[in-house]
C-alpha cells in the first residue's frame, strides 16, 4: 500500500469508518484511546506484556479483501476496497495496527461480546460495592454501568474463595473480587523482578496467591494495588480510610530521590490520604515505590515545627545577616525557586561560603536513585553551589574553628548530621529555616518554620535534567508562611527595592531572564510531564546516580567511577 | 458386501506375533521408511507429505504438509518437533493403542518428520495419566538409539536428532498446542494468544515448533513407504489415508477401528455391530466430547443443498463436516434411546468445567455456570427459562476465548438443545423442587 505510506511513516486505520493516522504496530486499545474513545479492558496495561485473558476488549476486525485466485484487491460497486471482516471478534489489546485495517468498536456484535463477558465476570463476583474500597475507581463497576444487564440470570451458588488474605506488609487480597486479569502477576515478574504471585487451581476456582513461604513485600508491591482493576488488591495503609470520590488529586513530585517520580497526592479537607503514581513515560512510566507513598506522613510528623516554635522577626534576622562572616547551608530537597531566593539572599549578604548537604543512598536501579536529594541539579542550576555537594561539611567545620564563620544560615538541614559538632554550633549564631525540629534548630538563635512539599508550589530538576513542577495539595500549617514569602520579605528587608518574589510565578519571571538554562520557561506553561533542560554545562560533574528506569548515567561518569 | 476395517497403522499391533520391541518392528520391515527418507532431500519429503493430503489427526484436521510449510526456517533458531500425545479429549483412545502397542512406528514417523523439517531435537509430550506409555516409549527410544536409529549421525547419514519423552502435568488443556508448549516450558498450560504466538514462528522457547498428533506422525511412515501415489489411493480426495475411530457408548462392539471413509450405517452396523439388543440409535458425538451431536433421526443438508440421512453420513473429515459437525479427534460416542440427553449434557459440561484452564473469562466462568445449570436440571430443579439461558449463554463463550476450547462448552450445549429441545423442556415441566429464580421470588414478595 504505497499510497497509504506517506512521508510521515504513518498508516491509516479505520475506527468505526473514521480514518485515524498512527504508527504501524500501535496497540489498538491505545489507538482508540488516542482519539478520545475507550475500548473497555481489564487485563491490558500499556506498560506490561499483553495477556489477552479478560476478553473485554473484543472488537470486529476487517482487512481489505483480496481475490483468492488472482490476488487482486476486491472492490465494492462504488470502487472502494471491499472490507472483509473476520467472523470471530479479535482482542484489541493483542492486535497491532496495520495498513488499511478496519475495526468496529460499537457494532451490535461487539456490544454483545462485551455484555457477555461482563455477565461472566459478575456472576461469581461479590456484589459488595457499598463496602468495597475500590468503589468509585473500579473498572468492573464502571463497565457494568455500560455493559451490565442490571439484573442477574445467575441463580446458582457463587464460588467461595479466601477473603482478607494478607499478601504482604502493605497489600491485602480479596480473592472473591479478583477477575484473574493477571496484571499483578505480570507486574511482579516483569517490572519488580519479584515473581512471587501466581494462580493456583483451575477454571472458575482459579485463585491468586503468593508463592508458599513468600510474601509480596518488595518496595513496589503497592503498584499491584494501583493496577488492580477491581477491589481484589487493596492498600493496607489506605483501605477504609476514605471514599475515593471525596479525594482531591493534586499533581506532585516524589522527593524520595533524584528520579523525580510523578505522583498524585489525594487529599480531603487539608488531610492527605494517599499518594499514587502519575504516568510519565519519560520518568516513571506508571509506577512508584512503596517508600515514596508514605512521605506524606511528614506533614503530621511529631517533630514538625509549628508557628508556636517560631522565634525572631525579620529585623532580628537582618541584624544577624549583617555579619561579615556568614555562611549558608542549603538543602537539595528545596525547590528551584526557594534555592534561587536563598542563593540570592546569600549573595546579597556577601556570604563567605555556600554549601549543600549531599544525601546518598543505595538506589534500586528502578525508581530510586543513589541521590536522595530530589533537587541537587536545581541547586547547581541556580548557582547556589558549583560543585557536587558532600555529605560532611568538614570545610565549614574548619572555617568555624578558624573563626572565619560566626553566623550560619541553615535551611532544612540538620548540621549535626552533616558533621558539625555541638561545640562548633555553639561558636556561631545559627538562623534555622525548616519544617522539623532537630539539634540545629535547638541550637539556633532564630527559628523560622517552613512548609513541606505538599503545602506549596514549586519545581525540581531531576537526574535527567527534567524540570518538573509540583502543586500545593493541602493548605500549609496555620501561621506558617510559605518559604518563598519568608525569603521575599527578608530580601526586601535587606534590600528594599527587590520587589515581590513571594510567588513562584514572580520568581520564574526572574529565573527565565537571569539564568540561560531556564530561558523561555515559565511555571504556568510548564506541562505536567515537565520539560527536559539542556544540562550539558554540568556534564563534567561526577553525579552519583547509577542506572534507573529511563536513565543511563553519562559515559564519562561511569569511567570516572571506574 | 459388508464394510470392513482397513488396517495400515494397526496392521500388526494386535496380532499375536507382535510386541512393542524393536525386533518385532524390524521383522515387519520397520525403519525402512526412515532409511528411504534419509536418502532424500528434506524439502522433497515435505512436498511429498503435502501432496499426500495427510491431515492432522488431532482435532482440527489441518493439512500436515501445509503446517510444515508454515514453519519459519529463516529465523536462525532451532526448529522443534513435538509429538502431541496428550490424548485427553473424552472418548478418544487411539494414540494410547499406537504408543502402547507399536511405539517404534511413532518413533520412525517422528524421525522422518524431524529429518524433513531439519529438527535436531524432538519431544513426545505424553499425558500424565499414561505412565506405562511413557515407559514403553522411553524403552523404545533406547532400543532405537542402540541401533543408531535415533541420536548422533543416524545410519551414517550425517543427520542427528534425539527424542525426549516429556510427561505432562495432567490437564485437558495441555492437548491444545500452545498450552502444551507452555506446559513443556514448566508453566501453567495457559494457551497463548495468536497472533503473535503461532507455534510455527514462536513456539517452544520462542523457537519455530511443529506440533503433530501421534496418529499423524505414524501416517508419515506410510506416506514415505508407499509413496504419494499409492497413499492417496487410500480414502477419498481430501480425506486420504485411514483413520482410527474410537467407538464408545451404546453399541454392540465398542473399540478402536481403523477404516477408510464409509457411511455411518456401514460403520455402525458392519464394523461396530449395531445397537444393543432392543435399542435404537439416538445419535452420535462424532469426534470427542466437544463436538456437536449428530441426531439419528435428523435430515442433513450439505453445502450443495443435497439432503441426506444420518445413515448416509460419510465417516471422515469432510463427510462429518457436511453434516454440520467435526470429526475432531475421532472419538465417537454413540447414544441410544436409553440416554437422557440432559444428563449426557450435564456429564459433558461437568468435564469442561473441571478442565477449563481458567485463563480467559468466557470459558472460565461460562463452563462452570453451564455445569451448575445442567446439574441442577438433572436433580429436579429445572426451570422453564433454563433452556434459553443455557443456549444464549453458550453463545457468549465460543469464538471469544483465547483458544478453541471455548467451543468445547458451546457446541455440545447448542447442538443438544437444537436437536433435542423437547427433552430439555420436559425436564423443566417435571420440575420437582419447584426452584424459583431470584426475580420470581422478588415478585412474590
Amino acid at each position: 500500500m504505497s499510497e497509504d505510506q506517506k512521508d510521515d511513516g504513518l498508516i491509516s486505520v479505520f475506527v468505526d469508518d473514521k480514518e485515524v493516522r498512527c504508527k504501524p504496530g500501535t496497540n489498538l486499545v491505545d489507538l482508540v484511546a488516542s482519539v478520545g474513545e475507550e475500548i473497555p479492558h481489564y487485563c491490558y496495561h500499556p506498560k506490561l506484556s499483553v495477556s489477552g485473558n479478560c476478553r473485554m476488549c473484543l472488537i470486529e476486525l476487517g482487512m481489505p479483501g483480496r481475490d483468492r485466485n488472482t490476488g487482486e484487491p476486491m472492490l465494492n460497486e462504488d470502487g472502494t476496497p471491499k472490507i472483509m471482516f473476520f467472523p470471530n471478534p479479535a482482542i484489541a489489546c493483542g492486535t497491532k495496527a496495520g495498513p488499511g485495517m478496519h475495526i468496529r468498536t460499537k457494532s451490535e456484535m461487539v456490544k454483545r461480546c462485551r455484555e457477555g463477558v461482563m455477565e461472566f465476570l459478575l456472576i461469581n463476583h461479590p456484589l459488595d460495592c457499598p463496602i468495597c474500597d475500590q468503589a468509585g475507581e473500579c473498572k468492573l463497576q464502571e463497565f457494568s454501568t455500560d455493559y451490565g444487564k442490571g439484573y442477574s440470570r445467575f441463580v446458582e451458588q457463587k464460588v467461595v474463595k479466601p477473603k482478607r488474605t494478607v499478601l504482604g506488609p502493605r497489600v491485602m487480597l480479596d480473592d472473591e473480587r479478583c477477575v484473574l486479569c493477571s496484571r499483578c502477576i505480570r507486574f511482579s515478574k516483569e517490572v519488580a523482578n519479584d515473581d512471587v504471585l501466581g494462580f493456583v487451581d483451575r477454571g472458575s476456582y482459579s485463585t491468586l496467591t503468593c508463592y508458599p513461604g513468600k510474601q509480596l513485600e518488595n518496595n513496589y508491591s503497592l503498584n499491584t494495588v494501583d493496577i488492580c482493576p477491581v477491589g481484589a488488591l487493596t492498600s493496607r495503609d489506605f483501605r477504609f480510610k476514605m471514599r475515593v470520590w471525596f479525594l482531591k488529586e493534586t499533581p506532585s513530585i516524589c522527593t524520595e530521590s533524584s528520579v523525580g517520580v510523578n505522583t498524585l497526592v489525594s487529599s480531603r479537607e487539608g488531610k492527605i490520604y494517599r499518594i499514587t503514581p502519575r504516568r510519565n513515560d519519560e520518568v516513571n512510566d506508571t509506577w512508584m515505590s512503596d517508600s515514596g507513598r508514605v512521605i506524606y506522613k511528614e506533614v503530621e510528623d511529631e517533630n514538625r515545627l509549628s508557628s508556636d516554635s517560631s522565634s525572631g522577626d525579620l529585623a532580628q534576622i537582618h541584624k544577624y545577616l549583617e555579619s561579615e562572616k556568614i555562611a549558608y547551608v542549603g538543602s537539595g530537597s528545596s525547590s528551584v525557586e526557594e534555592l534561587y531566593l536563598y542563593n540570592r539572599l546569600s549573595r546579597t549578604t556577601r556570604s563567605v561560603a555556600n554549601y549543600l548537604v549531599a544525601h546518598t543512598q543505595e538506589g534500586d536501579e528502578l525508581l530510586i536513585s543513589n541521590d536522595a536529594n530530589p533537587n541537587t541539579r536545581g541547586a547547581l542550576s541556580v548557582g547556589l553551589i558549583e560543585s557536587l555537594p558532600e555529605d560532611q561539611l568538614s570545610d565549614l567545620g574548619s572555617k568555624i574553628d578558624a573563626g572565619d564563620v560566626d553566623t550560619l544560615v541553615a535551611y532544612n538541614e540538620d548540621l549535626t548530621a552533616a558533621g558539625i559538632t555541638a561545640e562548633q554550633l555553639a561558636k556561631v549564631d545559627v538562623i534555622y529555616f525548616g519544617t522539623n525540629s532537630n539539634a540545629t534548630s535547638e541550637a539556633a538563635a532564630v527559628v523560622i518554620p517552613t512548609l513541606t512539599v505538599f503545602e506549596k508550589d514549586g519545581t525540581f530538576i531531576n537526574q535527567q535534567f527534567r524540570l518538573q513542577k509540583f502543586l500545593q495539595a493541602i493548605p500549609g500549617l496555620s501561621g506558617v508562611a510559605d518559604d518563598l514569602e519568608t525569603f521575599s520579605q527578608l530580601l526586601n528587608h535587606v534590600e528594599p527595592d527587590t520587589g515581590d518574589l513571594s510567588s513562584v510565578q514572580a520568581v520564574w519571571a526572574e529565573l527565565s531572564s537571569e539564568i540561560s538554562l531556564f530561558e523561555g520557561q515559565s511555571f504556568a506553561a510548564l506541562s505536567p510531564e515537565g520539560v527536559a533542560l539542556d544540562g550539558s554545562t554540568f556534564k563534567h560533574l561526577p553525579f552519583c546516580e547509577g542506572k534507573t528506569l529511563h536513565y543511563e548515567p553519562a559515559a564519562e561518569t561511569v569511567e570516572a567511577e571506574a | 458386501m459388508a464394510a470392513v476395517e482397513r488396517k495400515i497403522l494397526l496392521k500388526h499391533a494386535d496380532e499375536d506375533y507382535y510386541s512393542p520391541s524393536i525386533d518385532s518392528y524390524l521383522e515387519q520391515g520397520g525403519y525402512e521408511g526412515l532409511k528411504k527418507a534419509l536418502a532424500e532431500k528434506p524439502e522433497d519429503l515435505r512436498e511429498a507429505v503435502k501432496d499426500s493430503g495427510l491431515r492432522g489427526r488431532g482435532g482440527a484436521g489441518f493439512s500436515c504438509g501445509i503446517k510444515w510449510s508454515l514453519v519459519d526456517r529463516k529465523s536462525g533458531k532451532p526448529i522443534y518437533l513435538i509429538c502431541n500425545c496428550d490424548e485427553s479429549e473424552p472418548g478418544t483412545f487411539k494414540d494410547r493403542q499406537l504408543v502402547h502397542k507399536d511405539p517404534h512406528q511413532l518413533i520412525e514417523g517422528m524421525m522422518i518428520s524431524a529429518f524433513a523439517n531439519d529438527v535436531a531435537l524432538a519431544f513426545i509430550y505424553i499425558r500424565e495419566e499414561m505412565p506405562l506409555g511413557a515407559k514403553i516409549l522411553e524403552k523404545a527410544i533406547e532400543e532405537a538409539r542402540a541401533k543408531n536409529l535415533v541420536g548422533e549421525n543416524i545410519l551414517g547419514s550425517g543427520y542427528s536428532c534425539d527424542i525426549v519423552v516429556h510427561r505432562g502435568a495432567g490437564a485437558y488443556i495441555c492437548g491444545e498446542e500452545t498450552g502444551l508448549i507452555e506446559s513443556m516450558e514448566g508453566k501453567r498450560p495457559y494457551p497463548r494468544i495468536k497472533p503473535p504466538f503461532f507455534p510455527a514462528v514462536l513456539g517452544l522457547y520462542q523457537c519455530p515448533t511443529i506440533v503433530n498428533n501421534v496418529e499423524t506422525l505414524c501416517n508419515v511412515v506410510h506416506v514415505v513407504n508407499m509413496g504419494v501415489e499409492e497413499y492417496t489411493k487410500i480414502g477419498r480426495h481430501g480425506n486420504t489415508g485411514t483413520r482410527i475411530w474410537c467407538v464408545s457408548g451404546m453399541v454392540k462392539n465398542p473399540g478402536y477401528y481403523e477404516i477408510e471413509p464409509m457411511t455411518m450405517k456401514e460403520f455402525l452396523y458392519d464394523v461396530c455391530g449395531g445397537p444393543l439388543p432392543g435399542r435404537k440409535f439416538k445419535g452420535c458425538i462424532p469426534g470427542g466430547g466437544s463436538m456437536k451431536i449428530l441426531g439419528a433421526e435428523e435430515t442433513y443438508t450439505d453445502r450443495e443443498g443435497k439432503s441426506f440421512s444420518f445413515d448416509e453420513i460419510i465417516v471422515d473429515y469432510d463427510g462429518i463436516a457436511a453434516a454440520g459437525s467435526m470429526s475432531g479427534s475421532s472419538g465417537m460416542m454413540i447414544l441410544d434411546d436409553s440416554t437422557d440427553i440432559v444428563e449426557a449434557l450435564a456429564n459433558i459440561t461437568a468435564f469442561y468445567a473441571h478442565e477449563s484452564c481458567g485463563q480467559c473469562t468466557p470459558c472460565r466462568e461460562g463452563s462452570l455456570w453451564t455445569k451448575k445449570i445442567t446439574a441442577r436440571m438433572c436433580t429436579g430443579g429445572a426451570r422453564p427459562q433454563d433452556v434459553d439461558l443455557l443456549y444464549d449463554m453458550a453463545g457468549n463463550i465460543g469464538g471469544r476465548t483465547v483458544c478453541p476450547m471455548g467451543y468445547s462448552t458451546t457446541w455440545p450445549v447448542q447442538s443438544y438443545i437444537e436437536k433435542f429441545r423437547d427433552e430439555f423442556d420436559s425436564k423443566a415441566q417435571a420440575n420437582e423442587c419447584g426452584m424459583k429464580s431470584f426475580d420470581e421470588r422478588l415478585i412474590e414478595k
